[in-house]
């Protein structure tokens, strides 16, 4: 018995499409995120994340009812976020078939969202998502997509957190995301090391072995993409197997 | 086969209820302790804090007719904190008080492990189990939680390890329970789910 390490497939979705932001040309269609999700959960995705990126008020409507039809594609868990403000707005988001929510710049503006979420629905429904990227010899958290320093240091933020009720970090590279470079395994393994709670690793996944490096040496519970499973360079199941070849503990049936 | 699902107010009843329906059941809410009278068989939902379940069960006299649908042979499943509320106390919340069905106690995992235990991890027989009938022993199952019963808790038929052992489906008579989440692990807990519908009082 060993708890398996889990693959991710990430789905950002604007007005009910799921989309990849690309540079110089805005965004790109992907598709139907009730298709990509049924997709996923055939092929052996472990869990879904499904992300609202369009950050307006009419958005929000859409998102919910997104969520709605990707969580009947699902028998596995979904986690749902992305402008997350209120205890009310993550209830929404559960209400409508996700199991977690994951909370990102407002948990920066304002950390007691992190309790107040822990408090009503559990430390297991509650992923704080942090956006990291390197400077000089430590690890600065970025909000807003990524654009905007926050001061906060990664490793005294990820403590915070997990002192407020987060059940899981969602920790993303700001300098590997896009970069199809790899995962930052040094950061994931330091945040890793660090904390009581699973750290789910994200930005610059491309190859199996770039799963197998932030399993091994990046020690993260979970790993997570977008691009090149959307676009099929990578069958989950391949991806599984490959691992489990290596000696990763993966569930390999669907 | 009529399915009354215990909405005390939390938990991720949609997940819970479309699996049942896709189990075969037909399904319905029960806010009431009055809308389990006529259930053929009960699911006890649960995620989030010891407090809340036991709040949420001494409301409208759910509690109470649970007690009651035990006592008549009802066969009631309960769901990760829907398991651990059918023993009478938790290191979550020692002054709280569970529904008292099963002797001992839930314990917070060990500190040397991650916790939450998040992810899917298998199970380990220790006796023919009704709820794993036909269910491939390598199984993976979805767990969520940072409180178990013991491995050694005496209705327990299978378990699992994070950092010690500790239960991971129980039987006894007309109660089931599992600490995972078959209504989100994949086929297998699709199974466990029709395993469950097909036990009758």
């Amino acid at each position: 018995m060993t708890l398996a390490r889990r693959i991710i497939p990430c789905l950002d979705v604007d007005a009910g499409r799921v989309v990849k932001g690309v540079e110089f040309e805005g965004l790109r269609d992907i598709g139907d995120p009730e298709a990509l999700a049924a997709r996923y959960n055939r092929e052996g995705a472990d869990e879904l994340v499904v992300l609202d990126i369009s950050a307006s008020r009419e958005g929000r409507a859409t998102f919910l009812d997104t969520i709605r039809r990707v969580a009947r594609q699902l028998r596995i868990p979904l986690t749902a976020g992305g402008g997350i403000r209120s205890l009310d707005q993550g209830q929404a988001v559960l209400r409508a078939g996700a199991d977690k929510v994951t909370v990102n710049t407002a948990a920066v503006e304002r950390p007691e969202l992190i309790s107040e979420l822990a408090r009503q629905f559990g430390s297991q429904a509650v992923v704080l998502s942090m956006d990291v990227k390197r400077e000089g010899g430590a690890w600065a958290v970025f909000v807003r997509g990524g654009t905007q320093a926050t001061g906060k240091d990664a490793m005294a933020w990820a403590r915070e957190g997990i002192e407020r009720g987060a059940g899981e970090i969602l920790l993303t590279s700001i300098d590997r995301d896009g970069t199809c470079s790899g995962f930052d395994c040094e950061l994931t393994a330091a945040i890793a090391k660090s904390v009581r709670i699973p750290v789910i690793a994200s930005g610059g996944a491309r190859t199996p072995r770039d799963f197998l490096d932030v399993f091994e040496r990046g020690r993260a519970e979970a790993a997570l993409a977008a691009s090149i499973f959307h676009a099929e360079i990578e069958s989950i199941l391949a991806l599984k197997k490959f691992l489990a070849g290596q000696g990763v503990p993966v569930r390999l049936s669907a | 086969m009529k399915v009354a699902i215990v909405d005390y107010g939390a938990g991720n009843l949609p997940s819970v209820e479309r699996a049942l329906r896709a189990a075969g059941a037909e399904t319905n809410l029960a806010a009431r302790g009055a809308e389990l009278a006529d259930a053929d068989s009960i699911v006890l939902p649960g995620v989030g804090h010891f407090d809340a379940i036991v709040a949420g069960l001494q409301k409208d006299s759910l509690g109470a007719a649970l007690e009651s649908a035990h006592q008549s042979g009802v066969p009631i499943l309960g769901i990760c904190l829907g398991l651990q509320v059918m023993f009478s106390i938790s290191d979550e919340s020692p002054q709280a008080r569970g529904l008292g069905f099963l002797p001992g106690a839930v314990r917070a995992l060990p500190p040397h492990v991650k916790s939450p235990h998040i992810g899917w991890n298998q199970v380990r027989r220790l006796r023919e189990s009704v709820l794993l009938c036909g269910v491939p022993e390598d199984a993976y199952f979805y767990f969520a939680h940072s409180y178990a019963a013991p491995g050694d808790c005496e209705a327990r038929a299978a378990v699992c390890d994070h950092g010690a052992e500790f239960a991971a489906v129980i039987e006894r008579g007309n109660l089931l329970a599992v600490q995972f989440h078959p209504e989100k692990s994949g086929e297998a807990g699709a199974q466990v789910l029709r395993n469950f519908l097909g036990v009758s009082r």
